[in-house]
């Protein structure tokens, strides 16, 4: 009896595998939860079902930091998996990890999947290119920030919800009116360092570090306490004193305050989108992110917020060529739009967003394309391709730091940004000592 | 008199360390000789490469005026938690131990929180004390307080004190109690009858009496606060607002895993073993010779 048991579990193991050893796994792991997390499990499904070659397992790690550091551990361990979503301040830290990624240009160049690096939109693609042009890993999510608008908070302080905010200027004035016209809560942001340093000196052609913000070379430095920056915290500090800007924490903390109609302005990405039109319960409108008139180049363009897939090493051959016509799937022009249209995610490929426009809903939306303009409205500088700089997610961290002291009154915002050049610089040169 | 077991040979003594002699060596020895050893480098954060630098990351990190600042904010941090432990469980174990009905289900509830994981209980508090819907900013709003701990680092402190010790107070006293059960009663029915009242009696004998427990959960809270707390501080400020509550051990997890700064987070680690030895040895030196066995 027992030996009839294990033969019969002998053979169905021995099956088993047979089974699915027609079909190469590649495992891919990424940051998403909620309504994201389902986005990317159905991209997955879709692609699982469009061939029988290949199977690709999606795991969740964690937010975005986790899920970096899972892979690294994951690397050391030799168990890492074959795509790794990296958000953009981690970009650094994967180009300089050379004999642990496998650039995405060589993946999809060996594997024959059809890629053409020209049909990615330039300012999305240039955040992970090398100078030379060689795409090292595949842009995934992309976002850039915008300026939501609470239409019914503008009405109750008795301002035009059709005011001019194309400037810092007019802003300012605005905030004037909401506040005097009874707002708690005029201004509000998330992600105060991507938006009102990073994107801010992109968005005025300023440099945010020497060595293009970091692409020339690892021996660069910060530059964020130039004029045009401290001009600009100056007056949201003074904004922050008055209490015509709240600041709620580092992250997107701002969101639910804006959603529960509490805010009238909010400066967030603009894949803050779903969210806002989950949940929000007033007229709200998506305006391009407001610059100063008069400072810098201004507008330029706005950088990128997000993450890329990055192809890491060490794997077979055939599972690279999955991997492969996977990554070909994703950048296909249908899975592009329906993504940008699911989430407010920027299209990854100029195709994707020609297909949003043609199928009409940029105007069964309005704003939804505010941010796409936004990001291609000029070729980039060498200002606003983008930022690279290792140990950024450390930096940033400084930056939240000084900043808070801006809003607290603690120091002036060319103190802040003194004392956050300097102690990132600190940082600078230890990735450079580390991977030079 | 001291008491002595005697075996023949070295064969069943050794055997009988030996468990003992394993765990150590394998989580404590070998990590630390890990730590002390990546101290000496810079490393890359895949382990692909690894600088020498001798001592510089100890340079580093003793140049950088905010870390020899987390020194500051961690001794007050620590005070802090141990105080606000230990004195709200003695008074509790004090008060139950007097009870005569009901004392179980007292004991019960206040072991409860202990339960609770430190992240949790970050949480929670969190969510009492947000600045926008938590209930307790509101009542205090009410009242015309403007509670804001993302910018006011002293609030922050507060509040990351108060979620620290809050489920500590139910290890602390579960040990206080206990300590209580034990002492005489002739002792304190005769200092009764001397005409001595309840917190005279307290002072006099009880407190006394409890001090090998005060002790030890002295140095016990004391490293629960240098170690045990960077879920709380995690969740609740991210050791911010500036860096008014980025103690010794938050930095080391936020250099190490968040930045993966190696290196520096191995060498904070060594720092960290050196002050919580000495002042585990001070404490033993000075406090010790004060605690009635």
């Amino acid at each position: 009896m027992q030996k009839t048991i294990l033969g019969a579990l002998a053979v169905s193991t021995m099956l088993s595998p047979g089974a699915a050893m027609a079909q190469t796994e590649v495992q891919f792991w990424h940051a998403f939860t909620g309504r994201l997390g389902e986005l990317v499990a159905a991209q997955v499904e879709a692609f699982n079902a469009s061939q029988s070659d290949y199977v690709v397992v999606q795991s969740h790690k964690g937010n975005y930091s986790e899920t970096l550091n899972s892979g690294i551990a994951a690397f050391r361990a030799g168990e890492h998996p074959h795509i790794l979503m990296v958000f953009e301040v981690g970009t650094a830290t994967m180009m300089s990890a050379q004999g642990a990624t496998r650039p995405v240009y060589e993946v999809m160049a060996q594997s024959g999947a059809t890629f053409d690096p020209n049909a990615y939109i330039g300012s999305v693609k240039g955040y992970y290119t090398t100078t030379d042009g060689d795409m090292l890993s595949l842009p995934f999510n992309s976002s850039t920030p915008v300026l939501w608008v609470n239409r019914d908070a503008f009405e109750a302080a008795g301002v035009d919800p059709d005011t001019d905010l194309s400037t810092w200027q007019a802003v300012g004035e605005t905030l004037e009116a909401l506040k005097a016209g009874g707002s708690e809560c005029p201004l509000v942001t998330a992600w105060q360092s991507w938006i009102h340093l990073e994107n801010f000196s992109a968005y005025h052609d300023v440099p945010f570090a020497s060595q293009d913000n970091g692409f020339a070379g690892l021996d660069t430095e910060l530059m964020l306490n130039g004029d045009a920056q401290v001009a600009h915290l100056t007056a949201m500090g003074e904004w922050a004193q008055d209490g015509k800007f709240i600041y709620t924490g580092r992250r997107n903390e701002g969101g639910a305050n804006f959603r529960s109609g509490e805010c009238a302005l909010f400066t967030e990405s603009s894949a803050g989108y779903a969210g806002i039109k989950a949940e929000a319960e007033f007229d709200f409108d998506v305006r391009p992110l407001p610059y100063w008139e008069g400072v810098g180049n201004g507008p330029q363009n706005t950088i990128i917020g997000g993450a890329s897939l990055w192809v890491m090493e060490g794997h077979e051959d055939a599972e690279y060529a999955g991997v492969g016509e996977f990554l070909a799937f994703l950048s296909s022009s249908d899975v592009q739009a329906q993504w940008h249209q699911d989430t407010g995610y920027l299209p990854i490929t100029s195709e994707a967003g020609e297909a949003t426009r043609a199928a009409g809903f940029y105007e069964e939306n309005p704003g939804t394309d505010v941010a796409v303009i936004q990001m291609t409205a000029n070729e980039p500088t060498a200002n606003s391709k983008g930022l690279r700089l290792g140990s950024f997610d450390q930096i940033r961290g400084i930056i939240d730091e000084e900043l808070e002291a801006i809003w607290a009154g603690d120091k002036t915002a060319q103190e802040a940004m003194d004392s956050a050049k300097e102690r990132g610089d600190a940082l600078l040169r230890r990735f450079e000592a580390a991977n030079g | 008199m001291e008491k002595r077991v005697k075996f023949r040979g070295w064969m069943l003594p050794l055997l009988l360390i030996a468990p003992q002699v394993v765990v150590s060596a394998v989580f404590f020895f070998y990590p630390a000789g890990q730590a002390i050893w990546q101290s000496l480098f810079i490393p890359d954060p895949f382990g692909l490469s690894m600088q020498w630098v001798g001592l510089g990351n100890f340079e580093f990190l003793l140049s950088d005026r905010f870390y020899r600042a987390s020194f500051v904010t961690t001794a007050i941090f620590s005070i802090l938690v141990t105080l606000c432990s230990m004195i709200p469980a003695l008074f509790l174990a004090v008060i139950a131990d007097r009870l005569i009905k009901g004392s179980g289900v007292y004991r019960t509830l206040l072991i409860w929180p202990y339960a609770v994981a430190p992240a949790v209980a970050g949480v929670l508090w969190l969510f009492m004390f947000n600045t926008r819907v938590g209930v307790v900013s509101w009542y205090l709003g009410q009242l015309g307080y403007d509670w804001n701990h993302v910018l006011n680092g002293g609030e922050a402190m507060g509040l990351v004190v108060v979620a620290s010790a809050w489920g500590r107070i139910s290890y602390n006293f579960l040990f206080f109690f206990a300590a209580l059960q034990a002492v005489p009663k002739s002792v304190i029915e005769a200092a009764a009858i001397d005409g001595a009242h309840f917190w005279r009696r307290f002072w006099t004998i009880v407190l006394p009496l409890l001090s090998p427990t005060t002790f030890f959960l002295l140095v016990v809270n004391i490293v629960y606060s240098f170690f045990e707390t960077f879920g709380v501080i995690h969740t609740i400020t991210a050791g911010g607002p500036q860096q008014t509550t980025t103690i010794l051990v938050y930095k080391v997890y936020s250099d190490g895993f968040v930045s993966q700064d190696l290196g520096s987070s191995s060498a904070q680690s060594v720092i960290l073993l050196i002050v919580v030895g000495l002042l585990t040895v001070l404490q033993f030196k000075f406090i010790e010779k004060r605690v009635h066995y």
